[in-house]
This record gives C-alpha cells, structure tokens and sequence, in this order.
C-alpha cells in the first residue's frame, strides 16, 4: 500500500479533501493551530470563520440539512470545544450528519510533557462531555490513524440514522509526521446499518393498507433524510391517503398538494391532528413519535392499526407499540411496500375517505385571505411564500416564529424547510441559515427569526458580511421571549416573569453595524417591498416586522392533553 | 414497581478507552438500573466482555439491548436465558474471630459452602466464596452475627451452558 510521509495536520485536511469536504466552519486557538497552518496548503477547502464557535456548528447542522451532505466544523481545545457542545446536540436530536473536530492540549511533546489529563490550559475533556450526544466520538493518538478516522468518521455519520461525529486531534498529533495511507478498508464489526426490510413484514404492511378504509400516512424527518419523498408521494397517490407530516417531516410532502394535510402536533395543523386520528391504518414513516408530535399518547389513533418503518431499531416501540415494525431505510422499504401493493391495488380516483379528507380541508384549513392590513405572523408567512422560489430555503430560529411558520409557511420541497425540533435551539436559524447558503449558493435562504432568538447568534452577521453569504433575516419582532410569554398567559395567569425584551437593540442599527443592510417595515406592503428588495440584495439583509406583543400561536394542543383537545383556529 | 424482573446481558465490545464509559453512560442516561456489572477479556484477542445485571420492565429491558447495540464500540449484545446459563460471583470476606471457638465455627460453614480460608491474622479470618448471588448472600447471612469487617464482591458473570456461546465471526 501506497505511503505518504506527511504531518498529521496535514493528513487530516487531507483526508476531508477525499470525503468531498469543500467548506469547514470554524474558529482557530492555540490547540488546533498546526492544522489551520495546514489549511494555507489545502486552497480547495474553504474554511469559514464563524464569529462563536456555536454559530460554526449550528452552520455545519445547516449546510447539512440543506446539501444531505456533511457539515464540517473547526474549534480549538476547551472552551472553544465546549461551545460546540449546543450545536452538536442540536445535531444529535434532529439526526444531522456533523463533523466536529477539535484541537486537544497534547498527548504528549515537549520536555516528554503529557498534558491530557493534567488540567493542562485550555484542556477540556470534551469525549466524555460529548459522549452522550454524538453518534460517535474518538481522540485520535497517532497521525498515522486520522484517515481511517476520518473515513470511519463521515461513514458513521452518513449512514444508518445519521449523526453528529466528533473527532479530538491532541495538538502533537497534528504536528507529528508518519507515514501516513488513505485507502484502509471501513470495517467497524460493531457498527452495521441495517439493510432492506423483512419481506415479511413488508408483505404485513401491503395487507394493512390495502385493506384500509381510512389509511393516513405520517412522514417523519427520516423520509427526508432518506430522499424518499417521491416514493412517498406514490405510495399516497396509489391509496389515496393523506399525508400528515412531523415538524421533522416538513417538506417530505408538497403541502399544496391535495393530499397534504400538514403537521401534527403540539401546533399542528387542526386538519392534520383530526384526520390523524380517525384512520384506521397508519403508515408512520420515519418518525420518532416525539412527544410534542404526539400529545397524549392515550388518544393517539386509538383505532388505527400502526406500521412503523424506522432505520433506528430502539425506536419501534420505543414511545407507543405497533403492529407492523419495519427497521429498514425509508426509502428501501417504501419501495418495497409499493412493489407489493402494485400488484393489487388498482389506482383509484375517488373513495369516501378523500371525500372526508377534501370536506375536513374546506373546513379547517379555509383559503386565504387577506384579513387586514395589521402585520399579523400568518399573513406575513402567506405573502412571503408568494415571494419566495419554490427551492428557495427558509431556517427558523425557535419559539412562535417558528410555529407560526410551520403552521403558515407552506414547504414545497424537501431540505427547504430548516429548524431545530428535537432541541429547541433558540439561535439556530441564522448561522443554519449561513450554512444552508454556503451548500446552496444559488438559492435564496431566509431565516424566520424572533427578536429574542436572533439575538442568541446575531453575532454571526460580521460572518456572513465579511465571507459574502447573504441570507436574509426577517425578525418577527415583539419586544418579548413570545412562547414564553404564550405560556405564562396561558397556564401562570398572566403573571409575566422575565419576559420583556423591549425594543433593544434596534435591529436595523444593528445590521448596520455589521455592514448588513436593515429595513424597518410598517405596513404588509412595506414587508413585500423589503422582502423583494432583500431578494435582489448582495449583502445580508435583516428585515425588522413589529408584532404585536400579545399575539399567540394558535392552534394549541395544551401539554398532556391529546391530539383531540386542540384549541384554537388555524 | 410492577413486572420488575432482572436480566443479565452480555456484550462483546471493543478493547478501546472509553467504552465502559459509554455503556454506563447510557444506563445513566436512559435511566436503567444496573444491579451489578462485570468487565473482562475474553478468549478474542481485542475483545472484552462485559456481563451486566440490570433490572427493570420489559419495555426497559427490550430498550436496553437496543440502545447497547447503538453504540458503534458495542459489537454483539445478548440477552441471556436465565433457565439455560451458569452464573457466579465470588466475595471476599473478612471476619472477626478473636478466639479458637469462633475461628474454628467459621471454618465450618466455610468448608459447608465449599468456600476456602485464604488469610488468618490473630483477629480475623478472610474467606473466599464462589456462586450464585443466593449462596453468597446465604453465607454472608450466617456470618453477619460474628462481624463482617470488609466485603468485597465480583458482581455477576456468567456463560450459556452448552455448545451455545456468544462469539464475535472473524
């Protein structure tokens, strides 16, 4: 086998440059030092340089979710390692294939000092901190084995449900020469993603759905990540059955489509939460059955017999029992089940069930219209749909902006519709946003931001400005932490506690401090104008909306209650 | 708590730093119980044992075994059938015997319980019993009245009987 005699650093950029890697997001230290002297001779990565090393991971999660393929990020030993702590959970709960890689004090060097393990400055052991929310992690000890690191490192993270890697680099190890090899066979003997689904229980699952009167499927984030969204549609084309969707699963079904009857949830779409409930089969695929998606599980489609396809074997049967488990990747076993189900089912063109679905739709989900000319959430998401190209990608930050734009902002394409669901990171939008630009340059990516989340990562302006990834920012601002705010109203009888934020910072002041352009809007006019003109605009835009303060998301289904005690109008 | 039953697993995982870490991380995590926990080498070269006790419900143990098998260091996890395994533990145990009465009533429990003597000062005997948890917890019964000074004890390991075992394919 073919050597090369090179540095460790240098084997590391190296081996990413063989796994595709054309973007890292990072910030430098004393730790890590030796491998972005490294990046001077690596010009076909761009490393770009995050303002917070949370803001690094967050745009690796991005570029991930938009492209399917890895995100890469850069920090240093310690603190710089423990502020992608956030981002990597982040990851970790929405199942984001992230590469985190970290400089460490070293293993051993000068004067036969070993740091690790001494408290050495700047040293944090951030394996064990990462243990429990990476897919996998490991500190390299010799440069000769960071290919087969690496290698092993995207295949861990790409593969079976995906995940966030880490990979600790102790700073001798970066400096090190060694004959170094890339082309070591992958064999992990305790890591094997599973392969195609039981014949058996694809044939259980055919039976189900053709025998359903009432058959509804529910899509999850796995159908996305599988790129499976096409089989899906084939199969909820040939039975006829309406696709409800999870906050994950959003944009796995075109939510025009006449089929397509929004989230569950939490903050479902009232549509979604009652025809859910009424099916009598259920085809859940991809989907963890988290409990804001659910609700209380005692009312969950109590009369449906369930057909769980996962990749994850620990999730079927983890949150509610199934009839039909199918552990296979999403998209191989739609195939499957269509394959079967072709060989019987005649395509239909009417049955009393899509009836009941386009009745409910007319009911529940009225057109729109314009109501008022008052900036109201729902209207603005409406109008900046019509605004935006149908790939064009929308991150959200978290809270009610990000409720109301999955209620109201209608995802048409899969990888279009970004937010962080497991974590509920409040910050997450904006640098996803940057990352999803980097992956996508072509494409218009805006992030749906509140005054308060926005403020958690604005610091990532001076990035997206200085390396030219404009995005566009539209913060729907009211003056407080809303869902917060929501709750107190709702549950603490209005006794407001630390809520306020009032109007600080003006954000157009803001933006423009950063050398990104700001507009103030006033009017549903006004927004459009800003919007467009941010469309045409070479540099980040950020596009401040007053809301009102007391707005809440509603439809809601109150913590503990069921899918059925929804409050509210959509 | 209701349906509570104990199980014992045994996993095959890699020889690596931090693996024992990530299992007893995950019991943490998950909130299961581990009654007790063995870790050892096995007759592959690179490749450790461990045999965990752990109790819970079913739906406990069944997430047990696969959230094990999530680990990529985690090569094999089993679940062992409790009609159809060998288990032991062995305790070491000090105690106080001051006189020759005492002394010589303790040498014959031991020798009862097919235990050995394996250290004797003027003021203690320590003893060595090997068996199933019931036979240790037995023998510590009867030698709580003379004072127990010092006890240690392996915890639970164990192998399916017969030509079954649990390998990993080279």
């Amino acid at each position: 086998m073919s050597t090369t005699k090179m540095t460790g650093a240098n084997a590391l950029l190296e081996a990413l440059e063989k796994q595709g890697v054309k973007h890292v997001f990072g910030i430098l230290g004393g730790a890590i030092l030796p491998v972005y002297d490294a990046l001077c001779h690596h010009p076909k990565i761009r490393h770009i340089l995050a303002r917070h090393e949370q803001g690094a991971a967050h745009a690796a999660d991005g570029y991930a979710r938009a492209s399917g393929r890895p995100g890469v990020c850069f920090a240093t030993s310690g603190p710089g390692a423990t502020n992608l702590v956030t981002g990597i959970a982040n990851a970790y709960m929405d199942s984001s294939p992230v590469i985190a890689i970290t400089g460490q004090v070293p293993s051993a060097g000068v004067n036969s000092s070993y740091m690790i393990g001494k408290d050495a400055f700047q040293e944090a052991d951030i394996i064990g901190i990462t243990t429990p929310i990476t897919k996998y992690n490991h500190q390299v000890r010799s440069a000769a084995e960071i290919p087969q690191t690496v290698n092993a490192a995207f295949y861990i993270a790409t593969t079976g449900r995906p995940g966030p890697v880490l990979i600790d680099v102790p700073k001798n190890v970066q400096s090190e020469t060694a004959e170094i090899h890339f082309n070591g066979p992958i064999d992990i003997r305790g890591y094997r993603p599973p392969g195609n689904p039981h014949p058996l229980q694809i044939r259980k699952a055919a039976e189900l759905l053709l025998d359903a009167e009432r058959p509804v499927i529910l899509a999850g984030g796995g159908v996305i990540t599988a790129n499976a969204t096409d089989e899906l549609l084939t199969i909820a084309e040939l039975l006829l059955a309406p696709v409800a969707t999870t906050f994950m699963g959003k944009g796995a079904m075109p939510e025009i489509h006449p089929l397509s009857i929004g989230n569950i949830g939490m903050h479902g779409n009232p549509l979604a939460n009652k025809l859910l409930l009424e099916a009598d089969v259920l085809l859940a695929v991809g989907t963890r059955f988290a409990d804001r998606a659910t609700g209380n599980l005692d009312t969950f489609c109590p009369e449906a017999k369930k057909i769980h396809v996962d990749i994850d074997a620990a999730e079927i049967g983890k949150n509610i029992e199934v009839d039909v488990p199918i552990v296979a990747d999403a998209k191989q076993a739609l195939i499957a089940i269509y394959e079967r189900l072709i060989q019987q089912a005649k395509k239909k063109n009417d049955t009393p069930w899509l009836q009941r679905v386009k009745t409910a739709k007319t009911q529940l989900n009225p057109p729109e219209k314009a109501e008022t000319t008052e900036l109201k959430p729902k209207q603005l998401l409406q109008v900046l749909r019509k605004l935006l190209p149908e790939d064009a990608i929308v991150t959200t930050e978290v809270g009610q902006n990000q409720m109301w734009s999955a209620l109201y902002f209608k995802a048409l394409k899969p990888r279009t519709f970004i937010s962080s669901g497991g974590l509920g990171t409040m910050g997450f939008g904006f640098p996803a946003a940057i990352g999803a630009k980097t992956a996508c340059p072509n494409r218009h990516v805006v992030d749906i931001a509140g005054d308060g989340s926005f403020i958690m990562t604005e610091q990532e302006l001076a990035c997206s400005v200085l390396e030219d990834i404009p995005v566009t920012v539209i913060v729907l601002n009211n003056g407080v932490l809303g869902m917060v705010a929501q709750w107190q109203r709702m549950f603490y009888k209005k006794r407001y506690m630390a809520v306020k934020l009032g109007k600080s910072p003006d954000f157009v002041k803001l933006a423009e401090a950063y050398g990104a352009q700001g507009f103030h809007v006033q009017s549903t006019t006004e927004f459009e104008k800003a919007v467009k003109a941010a469309l045409k605009n070479t540099v980040t835009t950020v596009i401040d909306v007053p809301i009102n303060s007391e707005e809440d998301v509603v439809p809601m289904v109150p913590p503990g209650c069921g899918l059925n005690q929804q409050v509210g109008d959509y | 708590m209701e349906n509570q039953k104990t199980i014992v697993i045994a996993a095959l995982v890699e020889n690596k730093p931090g693996v024992l870490h990530s299992v007893a991380n995950l019991f943490r995590r998950r909130n299961f119980n581990i009654e007790s926990i063995t870790v050892g080498h096995t007759e592959q070269k690179g490749i450790t044992r461990m045999t965990i006790t752990v109790s819970g419900d079913e739906k406990t143990l069944e997430q047990v075994t696969k959230q094990m098998n999530k680990l990529i260091d985690v090569i094999k996890v089993t679940s062992l059938e409790p009609e159809n395994i060998v288990t032991r533990e062995l305790a070491l145990i000090k105690v106080s015997a001051p006189d020759a009465k005492t002394r010589s009533d303790i040498i014959n429990c031991v020798e009862v319980f097919r235990g050995h003597i394996i250290d004797v000062s003027p003021e203690t005997l320590m003893t060595e019993i090997t068996g199933t948890p019931d036979k240790i917890e037995a023998f510590l019964n009867l030698m709580k009245p003379y004072g127990i000074m010092e006890l240690a004890r392996t915890g639970l390991t164990a192998l399916s009987r017969g030509i079954k075992s649990i390998k990993i394919d080279e």
